[in-house]
C-alpha cells in the first residue's frame, strides 16, 4: 500500500480532541443525571396500579425506545424551532439525550424495583413511614444497588451516543475528529486516535462503575 | 381497672370472592398478651394485618384506644383515611414479621433509627441512643453496626423486634415470628418476647408455638375458617378444649 502512518498532525491537534472528549463527557454526565431523575419517576409510574399513571409512562418508554436517537436529535434541532421551540445546539442535544436515557433507565430501574421484596415496604409502613418516605429511604437506595451491574452498560452506551451530537455541529469528540480529518487529510490517524480515546474513556467508566458496585454492595 | 386497648367488631375481609374473615369480634385490655392460634388459612395472620392496615378490610370496625382505624365512617358509607392519617395510626402499633424484613442496606442501629428520625422526628444522636438501648435489651449491643446480612436469623428477628418496640407502640403485633427460624434459634427470640410480656407490653401473637402460647399468654384465641371458634384462659383451653375443632387442632399441633 505504501502508506506511512504519521500522527504528527493529529498530535498537534490533540488538545482539540481532548476538549471535544471533555464536552462529550459533560453532555453525557448532565443528560444521564437528568435522565436518571426522569427514569426513576417513570419507573415508579410503570409499576403503579393506577392505569392513568402507568399508561402515559409506558407510552413514553415505547415511543422513545422505538425511535433512532439520530432522528430525535435532528427533530429537536431542526423541526422544533419550526414549531416555536428554539433551543441552542447544546441545550437541544442535552434535552434529547436526557429524554432518551430516561426511557432506557426507566426500564432498568423498573426491573430493579420489581426485585425488592414486598416485605420491606410492609416493614416501613408498620413503623409509620409514608409510602413516599419508604420510596426515598428504602426502595430507591436498594433499587440502585440492585441495578448497578446492568447500569454500567447503559451508561457506557449513552456516553457513546454523544457522538451523534456531531450531526448538529456540537463540538464534541466525533465532531472535532472530523474537523481534524478534513483539515489534515490524516484520515486513518485521526480516527485511530479518536477511537482510542472512546475506548479508553469507556474502560475508565466501566472501572468506576465496578468500584461503585463494590463500595455500595450490601454487606453480608 | 384495666382499660380497653383494642376493640374489633364484626371484622370482615375478602379476597375477591373468598371470604377470609367472616365477622370477628374481640376486645383486648391494656397489658394483655393474647395468642392467636389456628391452622393455616384460618385467618389469624390476616386479622393481625388488618389491625395496622397492611390489609384493607371490607366490613366492621377496629378501634385502638377508641380511635377508628383505617376508615372514616359516615352512616352506612365509609371512606379510607388519608395516607398520612393511616401512617400515624400504624405507628401506634408495632409489628414483627415472619421474614424479619430488616432493611438490608442499613445497620442494625440504622434500622431502628429510621422510624425514630423520620416518623418521630427525633434528633439523630438521641435516636442512636434509643437504638442502642433497645439493642442492648435484646442482647445485641455489640451488633449495632452490623448489617442484617451479617447476622443470624435469630439475631435479625431480635433486631426487628427492637425496631418495632423502639417506636413505643401501644400494641405489639407478632406474626409467626419464629416460623422462619432454625429450631435452635427459636428460644432466643421467645426469650425476648417473654421479657416484653413481663414489662406489661400489650401483645397480640400469631404463633405455632403452642408451648410458648401456653406459657406466655393471658388469653388464647382459636380461629377456624375466618371466625373465632373458641377463646379463653390457656390453662383451661389447652387442657380441656370445649370445641371439637380445637381438640382436633391441639392433637395435630406440637403441644405436649
Amino acid at each position: 500500500m505504501g502508506y506511512t502512518l504519521n500522527f504528527a498532525a493529529v498530535w498537534r491537534s490533540l488538545d482539540q480532541l481532548l476538549e471535544g472528549l471533555l464536552l462529550s463527557l459533560g453532555l453525557a454526565f448532565v443528560s444521564i443525571l437528568i435522565g436518571a431523575a426522569i427514569g426513576l419517576l417513570v419507573a415508579f409510574a410503570l409499576i403503579a396500579k393506577n392505569g392513568w399513571i402507568k399508561r402515559p409512562a409506558a407510552a413514553y418508554v415505547t415511543v422513545i425506545r422505538n425511535l433512532p436517537i439520530l432522528v430525535l436529535v435532528l427533530f429537536a434541532y431542526f423541526a422544533l424551532p419550526q414549531m416555536g421551540v428554539r433551543l441552542g445546539k447544546l441545550e437541544s442535544f442535552v434535552a434529547v439525550l436526557s429524554i432518551y436515557s430516561g426511557a432506557y433507565l426507566a426500564e432498568v430501574f423498573r426491573a430493579g424495583l420489581l426485585s425488592i421484596p414486598k416485605g420491606l415496604t410492609e416493614a416501613g409502613l408498620a413503623i409509620g413511614l409514608t409510602p413516599l418516605q419508604i420510596r426515598i429511604s428504602i426502595i430507591t437506595p436498594l433499587m440502585f444497588r440492585n441495578v448497578l451491574p446492568s447500569l454500567s452498560s447503559t451508561v457506557i452506551s449513552l456516553f457513546k451516543d454523544t457522538s451523534l451530537a456531531a450531526a448538529i455541529a456540537v463540538p464534541e469528540l466525533t465532531f472535532e475528529a472530523r474537523k481534524i480529518n478534513v483539515e489534515s487529510f490524516r484520515v486513518i490517524e485521526t480516527w485511530i486516535v479518536a477511537s482510542g480515546l472512546y475506548v479508553a474513556t469507556c474502560s475508565v467508566l466501566a472501572a468506576l462503575m465496578r468500584v461503585a458496585e463494590r463500595r455500595l454492595s450490601v454487606p453480608r | 381497672m384495666n382499660k380497653v386497648l383494642l376493640e374489633i367488631q364484626g371484622l370482615r375481609k375478602q379476597y375477591g370472592i373468598v371470604e377470609v374473615l367472616k365477622g370477628v369480634d374481640c376486645t383486648m385490655q391494656e397489658g394483655e398478651v393474647i395468642s392467636i392460634i389456628g391452622s393455616s388459612g384460618s385467618g389469624k395472620t390476616t386479622m393481625l394485618r388488618c389491625i395496622n392496615m397492611l390489609e384493607e378490610f371490607q366490613g366492621g370496625h377496629i378501634r385502638l384506644e377508641g380511635e377508628e382505624i383505617g376508615y372514616e365512617h359516615n352512616g352506612s358509607s365509609r371512606k379510607r383515611k388519608s395516607e398520612k392519617d393511616i401512617a400515624r395510626q400504624r405507628a401506634l402499633t408495632g409489628m414483627a414479621f415472619q421474614q424479619f424484613n430488616l432493611f438490608p442496606h442499613m445497620t442494625a442501629a440504622q434500622n431502628i433509627m429510621l422510624g425514630l428520625v423520620k416518623v418521630k422526628k427525633m434528633p439523630r444522636d438521641e435516636a442512636r441512643a434509643v437504638a442502642e438501648k433497645w439493642l442492648d435489651r435484646v442482647g445485641l449491643a455489640s451488633r449495632a453496626d452490623h448489617y442484617p446480612g451479617q447476622l443470624s436469623g435469630g439475631q435479625q428477628q431480635r433486631v426487628a423486634i427492637a425496631r418495632a418496640i423502639a417506636m413505643s407502640p401501644r400494641l405489639m403485633l407478632f406474626d409467626e415470628v419464629t416460623s422462619a427460624l432454625d429450631p435452635e434459634l427459636v428460644g432466643e427470640v421467645l426469650q425476648v418476647i417473654k421479657g416484653l410480656a413481663a414489662d406489661g407490653m400489650s401483645m397480640l401473637l400469631v404463633t405455632h408455638e403452642m408451648r410458648f402460647a401456653y406459657e406466655v399468654s393471658s388469653r388464647v384465641i382459636f380461629m377456624n375458617q375466618g371466625v373465632i371458634c373458641e377463646e379463653g384462659n390457656p390453662k383451661e383451653m389447652f387442657v380441656k378444649p370445649k370445641t371439637e375443632r380445637l381438640a382436633e387442632f391441639l392433637k395435630t399441633s406440637s403441644f405436649n
